[in-house]
């Protein structure tokens, strides 16, 4: 007789005793409904609560009974196993629900103004009481402010990236690449607030004469500071999967090690560095507070991105949210659907290339 | 290892090296080789004999210094940050008349101007640790259907669905919530002040809605795909052998990921949850469109009421003055700081972790 | 052209790791000579040092001499890169470059070395595609990844693209332990055909390969796991593998050891 057998109940260790009762699934059904029914009976019949507290008193009734009639059946180590993958599968369905809900409302709400005007008008001369009025300059700072933002980070992320994988040794390296880690978690708004400080109250005064002006170029300028660190990762990651020998190829041939990076390793990494790239030009399109804070945010068309306010598609739906007209939430909506669907398709073909190109 | 010259780490691949042009000008190196000489004979590439000189500046050097210079950019940059920040809040601290660190008002643009960041930094952190308190489990249960209970097929794409979400703008989720997500909150908020008014979190006359309680839930609902696909990770990376091990010892499934798979996990969720507290702790727009903006500390989850730092700003930038903008960039400081502190802390169990399994492989 | 190289008391480090000790050997131009011995003696570092491949590892440095015809590659002041361009390598692996065509692997160190001439990247390319005995294969897909070749035909591209470059040595790093024999056959009715332009030296864990191959052989081996790598014997191969002078090559040959 095994130690086992002698000290633990129930556990006897002979071919013959391998199987084991178990619950049958009518029974997890009909501790379910019986769970569910006396919910509905002490909520409805005390009036404490509605549906909400019915289905969630039954759910914590079920649980107890299940891990009672498992108990009894299959034992106690059985039990508990079931009661946590129901908790899981629980916490699942407890998740979807919100996030289904805001995807809902996206769709049934943003069709409001999905028309024409909507992409072709600003909302120049657009009063409380009109109900047209459109994205269009919202757009326009959008698209100009993540371009130039891109246009400053990704040649920075890419050769920062490659001094670290290629040139970096020793502690400087490591220091750097500790604060390119640390520096994905800084809020978006002090990096705006930054930008604040140092462009619009410090710099941008010299170029127009002596007051502070607000601009794209200036949002830019903080999501570059957003999406530097991204860059810088994800490229990171990428040449580190460039396998060495290929490296070692260019070199045995005489090439020098610059050349080699430009024309061997990025070449090779390019389709990774692209996805790095998309994911956080989808992440800089969706920032709100920085450009609320250096581009100031305009209802009129601004094609100039280093003078003047300039609006972009997440602060055209904060503003539209906090106004006051009874038309300016379908336009917030509209805009918010706009924006969901242009960071989705971006995230998506970004996630998409990556899957096509995984190096092996 | 200054001992030996000249090859060190820093230019072992590759060396200072010439561009072709150089080579070329120099009489050697890989000039175009006319070719019937590619079989035949043809001068020995040494010119002279002599091997070619590398060039003091090159190509090499340049481009070395360029990208070095780039990655010394992220460091100028989060210097510049504390710079500029201090040096714009500094204006605005002098002319304070109330205590920064411990008053709760915030009168920035008076004449006389007084404000404190109490207030404000309470609401910050006890949106952001309610939002963790409802996230973190939920996240870890999704994470582990994902990684040990899902069919393939199924955890593929509702991993990816995750991580779309963590891409949707923080503004949706804030309009989202003071649209739509209000109304269960408001009416779940009357249920728990009627039947729980004992407990002080609960109490309170209202109006109830634009809480706290409405904030922390949808800060939760927007954490939870970032804690979630980072913890689905690392309960991905656990050994198949520990795994296979506990299960042929006879543990039950859970069992197995209580002694397998979450000890192993332990500290990469940590960081998991720490890099969720610092997006939590920075978010700006979702609560400046649900909280109910008072400069008040108090314990209270459902009255309107509540603020963050951020949202402060995002409220309250609009008409604010020189000191007023001083103020709020005083503000954005103290934030600034504690999320370099959580940032830090979160990266520092990572990179200690990595170190770990290194030298365990 | 082919070039003579002359090592005197080589010693090679990894930080503070001795991997090779004071190797001493002579390599005549037009000969093919074989370096042989056990896993980790040191052959493939040696390998590494006489075209300066080495230093790609941190910390990596060397002590002695190593000269092409009498031209001192380690002197500080002379460029990598040329000595590279002139010390071909062909590594144990194929390492075609992934997103280059057949084409422009054959032609990528002339391209990146700064040719740009079309009509002398094409006549470069056939000629070195031909030398490499891979021209008939690839004639009809010079366009198509150089990837997608089979093993065998990807280490000939290799070895295509090193010869492109019209060096004076090759270095070849075991170019054989990836592939399949009838590869290896080929690899090395090339290696006899290269032969009359091109000094080779060779590093191979195959004992027949060596003697079918090579014109001299150099036996390395080390004492115990630690220690660094000497040469222990170098001289004809039909001497080394008849009646080496050593014990101890002797003893690997007939495969007491190792």
């Amino acid at each position: 007789m095994s130690l086992l057998e002698r000290e633990t109940d129930g556990v006897i260790m002979t071919p013959d005793n391998i199987r084991t009762k178990k619950l049958p699934l009518v029974a997890e059904l009909g501790v379910a409904v019986v769970a569910l029914v006396v919910a509905a009976a002490l909520v409805l019949g005390t009036g404490i609560g509605n549906w909400v507290l019915v289905v969630f008193l039954g759910i914590v009734f079920y649980l107890v009974g299940l891990f009672v009639a498992a108990s009894r059946v299959e034992g106690k180590r059985s039990a508990k196993n079931k009661i946590w993958r129901t908790m899981i599968y629980a916490a699942c369905l407890l998740a979807i629900l919100p996030l289904a809900s805001v995807v809902w409302t996206l769709v049934s709400k943003g069709a409001a103004r999905l028309d024409g005007d909507f992409f072709g008008s600003s909302m120049n001369n657009i009063g409380a009481r009109d109900a047209n009025g459109g994205a269009y300059h919202a757009i326009i700072g959008t698209l100009e402010q993540v371009g130039i933002a891109t246009l400053l980070a990704v040649p920075l992320g890419v050769l920062g990236a490659i001094y670290l994988v290629e040139y970096g040794r020793g502690k400087f390296a490591l220091t750097v690449r500790f604060f390119v880690d640390v520096m994905t978690g800084i809020p978006s708004i002090v990096a705006g607030l930054f930008v604040l400080a140092f462009w619009v109250l410090i710099v941008s005064p010299w170029f127009n004469d002596g007051t502070p002006r607000f601009s794209g170029f200036a949002a830019s300028l903080a999501l570059t500071v957003l999406m530097l660190p991204t860059i810088v990762r994800s490229t990171e990651e990428m040449l580190r999967l460039v396998p060495g020998p290929l490296r070692e190829g260019a070199y045995a041939l005489g090439v020098p090690q610059w050349k080699t990076i430009l024309k061997v390793v990025l070449p090779t990494a390019l389709p990774g560095i692209v996805t790095g790239v998309m994911l956080a030009v989808a992440r800089a399109a969706g920032e709100t507070a920085p450009v609320l804070l250096v581009a100031g945010g305009a209802a009129a068309i601004n094609m100039d991105p280093f003078a003047g306010n300039q609006s972009s598609l997440s602060l055209f739906v904060y503003q539209q949210a906090g106004d006051a007209s009874r038309y300016a939430p379908d336009r917030a909506w509209t805009a918010a659907l706009t924006l969901v669907a242009l960071v989705l398709i971006l995230t998506i073909a970004a996630k998409l290339l990556a899957r096509r190109n995984r190096l092996s | 290892m200054g001992d030996y010259p000249s090859r060190s780490a820093s230019n072992a691949a590759g060396g200072p090296g010439v561009t072709a042009r150089h080579a070329r000008a120099a009489g050697d190196g890989v000039s175009p080789i006319p070719p019937d000489d590619l079989s035949g004979n043809r001068p020995p590439q040494g010119g002279g004999g002599a091997l070619p000189k590398k060039a003091r500046f090159s190509m090499e050097t340049g481009f070395r210094g360029l990208s070095t210079a780039a990655g010394a950019m992220v460091l100028v940059i989060i210097v510049a940050i504390a710079i500029f920040l201090v040096s714009k809040a500094v204006p605005a601290l002098s002319k304070n008349d109330a205590n920064f660190l411990t008053s709760k008002e915030w009168f920035p643009n008076d004449t006389q101007p007084h404000f404190g960041i109490a207030a404000l930094a309470f609401g910050t952190v006890l949106t952001s640790v309610i939002a963790l308190i409802v996230a973190v489990p939920i996240a870890l249960g999704i994470a582990l259907f994902l990684s040990h209970y899902a069919p393939k097929r199924l955890a593929t794409p509702l991993g990816f669905v995750i991580d779309l979400l963590a891409a949707v703008p923080s503004v949706v989720f804030g309009l989202w919530g003071r649209d739509v997500f209000l109304e269960p909150v408001q009416s779940f908020s009357i249920w728990l002040n009627k039947y729980f008014s004992w407990i002080p979190l609960f109490g309170g006359d209202g109006p109830f809605g634009r809480s706290v309680m409405l904030g922390s839930l949808v800060l939760a609902i927007m954490v939870l795909p970032i804690v979630t696909s980072l913890s689905r990770e690392v309960f991905q990376q656990t050994p198949g052998m520990n795994e296979e091990a506990a299960l042929a010892l006879g543990a039950t499934k859970w069992e197995m990921i209580r002694t397998a798979v979450l000890p192993y996990g332990k500290p990469g969720v940590l960081a998991a949850v720490m890099l969720g507290l610092g997006r939590a702790l920075g978010e700006t727009i979702a609560l400046a469109l649900t909280l109910g903006i008072t400069f008040t500390i108090s314990a209270n989850l459902i009255q309107s009421g509540g603020n963050s730092i951020a949202a402060n700003i995002a409220n309250t930038f609009g008409e604010a003055n020189a000191t007023g903008r001083g103020a709020l960039i005083a503000s954005g400081l103290v934030l600034f700081a504690i999320t370099l502190v959580v940032n830090m802390a979160a990266r520092a169990i990572i990179y200690r972790r990595r170190e770990f399994r290194d030298s365990a492989a | 052209m082919a070039k003579r190289i002359e090592a005197s008391n080589v010693s090679s480090y990894y930080g503070s790791f001795k991997a090779i000790d004071s190797i001493s050997m002579t390599v005549e131009p037009k000969t093919i000579t074989a370096l042989i011995g056990p896993s980790g003696c040191g052959k493939s570092t040696f390998l590494r040092s006489i075209n300066r491949m080495h230093e790609v590892l941190p910390n990596a440095r060397i002590e002695g001499r190593l000269t092409i015809d009498d031209q001192n590659i380690y002197d500080p002041d002379v460029d990598v890169t040329a000595v590279r361009r002139m010390i071909g390598m062909v590594f144990q692996r194929p390492n075609p470059f992934p997103t280059m065509s057949i084409y422009e692997n054959a032609v990528a160190g002339l391209k990146l070395n700064g040719v740009k001439k079309k009509s002398l990247l094409d006549d470069a390319a056939e000629k070195s595609l031909r030398s490499a005995n891979l021209w008939d294969e690839v004639k009809d897909r010079l366009n198509r990844p150089g990837a997608g070749l089979s093993g065998g035909q990807q280490q000939r591209l290799c070895i295509a693209r090193t010869i492109a470059v019209q060096p004076q040595v090759v270095l070849m790093d075991e170019p054989c332990s990836a592939l399949d024999p009838i590869s290896t056959l080929a690899i090395e009715d090339l290696m006899f055909k290269l032969k009359d332009q091109f000094t080779i030296i060779i590093v191979t864990h195959n004992m027949q390969q060596a003697a079918r191959v090579s014109d001299k052989t150099g036996f390395f081996s080390i004492d115990k796991t630690g220690e660094p790598g000497r040469l222990i014997e170098y001289a004809d191969t039909q001497k080394i593998f008849s009646n080496p002078t050593e014990k101890k090559t002797e003893d690997y040959i007939t495969g007491r050891f190792g």
